[in-house]
């Protein structure tokens, strides 16, 4: 039934991409119809297959080293009032920045390759990650905090037994934010400066006119997105359950 | 666990510049069941949250004490209305939650004794989740039993429940918790006069002692003396609050 609700959808906007290019009629390298876009994906599937290979690595360990950053900078904010303090205006601070003006940086400092865009991905999602899971430490319920005082827990104890799994889900809900920014990261790091990717074949082709190939590149890129975003939907169901 | 002592509050209570409760004195007998009545806001969970040692949001003038001078607040089993059963844990690893949170060997043989006493043998693996609200308190009251505790404070523990289930739940905890000095706040006259060996009511200028009946807790919900005395509390408490 939800395949079958997908595909009505898909077919929907497919009809009405078409009705668009024949109804204004415009030249295929300004809005390239469907029919010509899956045909070039087709034919250039190898090399869209290879760039796609390259971007999903870069968002794969983004997603990664943001979320390992992002939880223990939220695990120190959440166990000390004095990191609270020092860090989190500074982490308030470097949200207000446009992660986007950071690219070119990350380029001079990290290079063409691989980790200047890591570091784009990990950027766009270190701070989703890390204040979703720590409101999710500061908001356990009080009552359960009670009780656990009157067992004597000490203050680890507390945290690892009681206030981390209760933030499990504001965990999960961060970390799929996280799943859909980080391929938007790792893109923009390769339209600042690459020579991979599926944003520098998007920009390649776009430079070459050739913008059934751009075309090609974009949707396979959502297509990625939306694989992404049901895998780690899968992958944090399980904690992702409230605890009232 | 050292036998249960005599608790005394003594002092008053004040929220900001305005008194919560005029200085006054709870003593609660030890190895008996003390029930605590009063209209909601008079500061009967601010009593037990005291006792418990935990924040409350009021400023507290007075002491608490035990009988024989030990710490109190080390020696509480704590049930709140809310069963704060953990989701993800089962039934047995929330029994033991104690146990755990203090990083001790857990005493299995213990709980499951416990979990069959409360007949809870074939929901061991459970999670709450998957358990009726009744069946969930139960877990809670076995996980206050485990903690092995002489003093036990119940706040509204059984509110939430249908009146079988509750009629259930008090003969169950009272003969659990026979020889301890229990504190019951509650809003229900006839749980007070079911329960209470010693029963008070609380307002605004202080504590008055209620007479509690003859027979031995718990006592039989359709006993005369005891629907007497759940009709002669209510009448107190309305009259309280006129
Ligand atoms: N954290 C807090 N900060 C400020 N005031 C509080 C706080 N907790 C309770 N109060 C106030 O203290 C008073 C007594 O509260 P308490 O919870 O002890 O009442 P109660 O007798 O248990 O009432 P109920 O029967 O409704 O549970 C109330 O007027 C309440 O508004
Ligand atoms: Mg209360």
């Amino acid at each position: 039934m939800k395949l079958l609700s997908g595909l009505a959808a898909t077919l929907f906007a497919l009809a009405i991409w078409q009705a668009i290019v024949s109804a204004t009629g415009l030249p295929k390298f300004i809005l390239p119809g469907p029919a010509l876009v899956a045909e070039t994906w087709w034919q250039n599937r190898w090399i869209i297959a290879e760039h796609t290979w390259v971007t999903a690595v870069e968002v794969i360990i983004g997603l990664a080293c943001g979320t390992v950053l992002g939880v223990v900078t939220a695990l120190q904010l959440a166990n000390s009032r004095a990191a609270r303090v020092l860090v989190q205006p500074m982490l308030v601070f470097t949200q207000a920045l446009p992660v986007f003006a950071l690219a070119p940086l990350l380029t001079l400092w990290l290079g063409y390759g691989l980790w200047s865009k890591v570091a784009m991905a990990v950027l766009i999602i270190y701070f989703p990650i890390t204040s979703s899971f720590f409101d999710g430490l500061m908001r356990t319920p009080p009552g359960y905090l009670d009780l656990a005082r009157t067992m004597q827990a000490s203050r680890r104890a507390m945290l690892w037994h009681i206030r981390i799994p209760a933030a499990l889900p504001s965990l999960a809900s961060g970390m799929r934010l996280a799943a859909v920014y980080a391929p938007i990261g790792a893109v923009i790091g390769e339209w600042v400066g690459s020579s991979q990717g599926l944003g520098y074949l998007m920009l390649l082709a776009n430079g070459r006119a050739k913008t059934d190939l751009m075309f090609a590149a974009m949707l396979t890129l959502g297509v990625f997105s939306i694989l992404l975003d049901m895998v780690v939907r899968r992958a944090t169901a399980g904690i992702a359950g409230e605890m009232r | 666990m050292t036998p249960a002592p005599d608790l005394t509050v003594r002092g008053s209570a004040a929220i900001g510049d305005a008194l919560l409760f005029a200085p006054l004195t709870l003593t609660l007998a030890a190895g008996r069941w003390t029930c605590l009545l009063g209209g909601s806001g008079v500061g009967k969970t601010t009593i037990l949250r005291l006792i418990a040692g935990l924040d409350t949001g009021a400023e507290f003038t007075g002491q608490i004490r035990a009988s024989d001078g030990q710490s109190v607040r080390e020696r509480v089993a704590y049930m709140a209305q809310d069963d704060l059963l953990l989701p993800r844990a089962t039934v047995a690893q929330n029994v033991l939650l104690g146990a755990r949170l203090r990083g001790e060997k857990p005493d299995l043989r213990r709980c499951d004794q416990l979990i069959e006493r409360m007949r809870l043998q074939d929901h061991m693996a459970k999670k709450p989740g998957e358990l009726s609200g009744g069946q969930r308190q139960r877990v809670a009251l076995a996980r206050t039993l485990m903690e092995d505790r002489p003093i036990v404070l119940l706040d509204e523990p059984f509110s939430a429940l249908d009146a079988r289930t509750r009629a259930d739940m008090q003969d169950l905890a009272a003969e659990a918790l026979q020889d301890r000095t229990v504190l019951l706040v509650t809003h229900d006259p006839g749980e007070a006069a079911r329960l209470g060996q010693s029963i008070v009511v609380m307002t605004q200028n202080g504590i008055t002692p209620c007479q509690p009946p003859h027979a031995t807790a718990p006592r039989k919900v359709d006993d005369l003396e005891t629907l007497e005395t759940q009709g002669a509390l209510l009448r107190l408490l309305r009259e309280e609050a006129a």
